[in-house]
């Protein structure tokens, strides 16, 4: 492991317990109003002021990363399943199989990732529910997700397929959802790995463009890209520039998650 | 081996074109709230208008005819009608595709030669942490949502004249620089660069004629890829610096449930991207013989230096 590695990992691992203990830290809700310090600045209290509406800054910030990553994980989680299922029956199964499921996959691949997601999303119902918005937002990166995935899992799969112990496990019998289930996907692991820790930065910043039109997380729950809706004010945020705290954090902790995928990358096999 | 692969990829865009337009027509009828028109709350239409009204909508709801019209309208140069805006689609298109077009090839180009030029300047210049700086930029960048990049670009506004070109241009540079870096990083340590290198021949040869000529074709995939990227931004970029581009209507258009608007939408960003990723492949297999004699030419070069 590098010294850039282990760096990484650690402002990650500061961040996601700072996140998950954020009741603890934080020293009030992330929705109770302070009528008496509305957009106050920093101080002992609010160690990152409060907005508009007299919501203490530093709360909703620690509960909106634990919303951030928690969900995208999660939804990638869902779009690396989804990616091993296509992509792996596409390359197993082969022939008009494998030209029909390559084709929904060109589709998907057709249209540019975020105008698909904001088009798909700014359909969908927008006056929901804080829970419903969160269940939306990564359901939808999740499901929208798996198509450049899956065809990184096909070429894989592909390979697999004509490997001499596969061959060998057909030729003794064994049935055809057998050796997908028990023999083809867990070889995919590494794939399918490396997809999932690809995804999960890029889920973070789509929450986040998503929260900044205003199609992400839906108030009062906060996320990192429900908070950077503040940013919209300028002259706020020349005047309080502590306004930048989701932004900065969004920063490192995908600048992070990327030196650790391109560490991985770069690392002798 | 290039007319069949044309033929091919011809076949492929048209039907994945075919199955996007499908595609974005199915989702916006499914979607909360199609077929709400708020003209029917209008008190001064008589009950016959509403009723027209409503059987104007009601073709609208099976989507294989609406397809199906939609295609047959399109064969004859007819794009349909915006509902929401009230306007031909094609009027639309006319009046704002020049704008993102023009924003999306000066992005690009900025974009794409910015990224190329450090990455060969990194190549060149060998110096321990030379790369430092457009590393660091680069991954700045790509650790920023596309929307907070339009922002800092909207505030910048009145310094720097268009902002959505400049935030356009900021999304393609980091993705073309790392690529490009690593292509010329591996292409630099083939044997026969090392030996151009070894033997004396000059820093600036050896990158142009050793390492750049023989990675140009790998290179030209990020053509592709740059597009589509800034196709995508397009949309986040174009609605919070108030450009009136195409990204801006299909925003529009699906938040208005405007089904003409947004399947021509579609249907045109899947047509660009693929037509833009296709010329990219056929470059690509067009190059690659020329560019392996070229490396093949470089062999023989450096042996007889």
């Amino acid at each position: 492991m590098t010294g850039k590695q282990k760096f990484a990992i650690g402002v990650l691992a500061v961040v996601a317990l700072a996140s998950l203990g954020a009741a603890y830290l934080a020293p009030s809700s992330y929705s109770e109003q302070f009528r008496d310090a509305i957009s106050a600045p920093p101080s002992a209290r609010f160690w990152l002021g409060t907005d508009e509406l007299g919501r203490d800054r530093f709360a909703r910030l620690l509960y909106g990363t634990r919303v951030s990553l928690l969900l995208a994980p999660a939804a990638a989680l869902l779009s690396t399943l989804l990616a091993g299922l296509i992509g792996g029956a596409a390359g197993y199964l082969g022939g008009r199989w494998e030209r029909f499921l390559t084709t929904g996959v060109d589709l998907f691949l057709s249209l540019p990732w975020l105008f698909l997601l904001l088009a798909v999303r700014a359909l969908l119902p927008l006056n929901t529910s804080p829970v419903t918005s969160v269940a939306i937002t990564f359901l939808l990166l999740g499901c929208l997700g798996w198509a450049a995935p899956a065809r990184i899992i096909r070429a894989g799969a592909r390979t697999l397929v004509n490997s001499d112990y596969l061959v060998q496990a057909g030729a003794s019998g064994i049935s055809r959802w057998r050796l997908f289930w028990l023999h083809l996907l867990p070889n995919l692991r590494p794939i399918l790995l490396a997809q999932f820790w690809i995804s999960v930065p890029l889920f973070i910043l789509s929450e986040a463009n998503l929260g900044l039109l205003g199609l992400g997380v839906s108030e009062p729950l906060p996320s990192w890209g429900a908070m950077l809706r503040e940013l919209e004010n300028y002259s706020a945020v020349l005047q309080n520039p502590w306004i930048l705290a989701p932004v900065v954090l969004l920063v490192v902790v995908v600048g992070c998650l990327q030196l650790l995928l391109r560490t991985e990358e770069s690392a002798p096999c | 081996m290039v007319a069949a692969l044309l033929l091919r990829q011809v076949r492929r865009i048209l039907l994945t074109v075919l199955l996007g337009g499908l595609l974005g027509a199915t989702l916006v009828r499914l979607g909360p709230g199609f077929g709400v028109d708020e003209r029917e709350l209008d008190t001064r239409l008589s009950a016959g208008s509403q009723q027209a009204i409503r059987s104007e909508r009601d073709r609208d709801n099976n989507i294989a005819v609406f397809y199906f019209r939609y295609l047959a309208g399109l064969a004859r140069g007819d794009f349909g009608f915006s509902r929401s805006l009230n306007r031909p689609v094609s009027e639309l298109l006319k009046e704002r595709l020049p704008l993102t077009m023009v924003s999306l090839g000066y992005g690009v180009l900025a974009g794409a030669s910015t990224g190329l030029a450090l990455a060969l300047l990194t190549v060149w210049w060998r110096a321990p942490g030379a790369d430092l700086v457009p590393a660091v930029f680069s991954g700045l960048c790509l650790a920023a949502p596309v929307a907070v990049i339009a922002l800092v670009f909207l505030w910048l506004g009145p310094w720097i004249g268009e902002a959505s070109r400049w935030a356009i241009a900021l999304v393609v540079f980091p993705h073309v620089y790392r690529y490009s870096k690593n292509q010329l990083v591996a292409t630099s340590q083939w044997p026969h660069v090392v030996a151009a290198q070894a033997k004396g021949l000059s820093g600036w040869r050896v990158l142009w004629a050793h390492i750049f000529t023989p990675a140009a074709p790998q290179l030209a995939a990020l053509a592709g890829i740059s597009v589509s990227l800034a196709f995508g931004a397009s949309i986040p970029i174009e609605v919070i610096c108030d450009t009136p581009g195409i990204g801006q209507l299909a925003w529009r258009a699906a938040l208005d449930r405007d089904l003409p608007l947004l399947v021509t939408i579609t249907v045109l960003v899947a047509l660009m991207t693929l037509v833009v990723n296709s010329l990219a492949d056929l470059a690509l297999a067009a190059w690659n013989s020329p560019a392996r004699s070229t490396a093949e030419a470089g062999t023989a070069e450096v042996a007889s230096a």
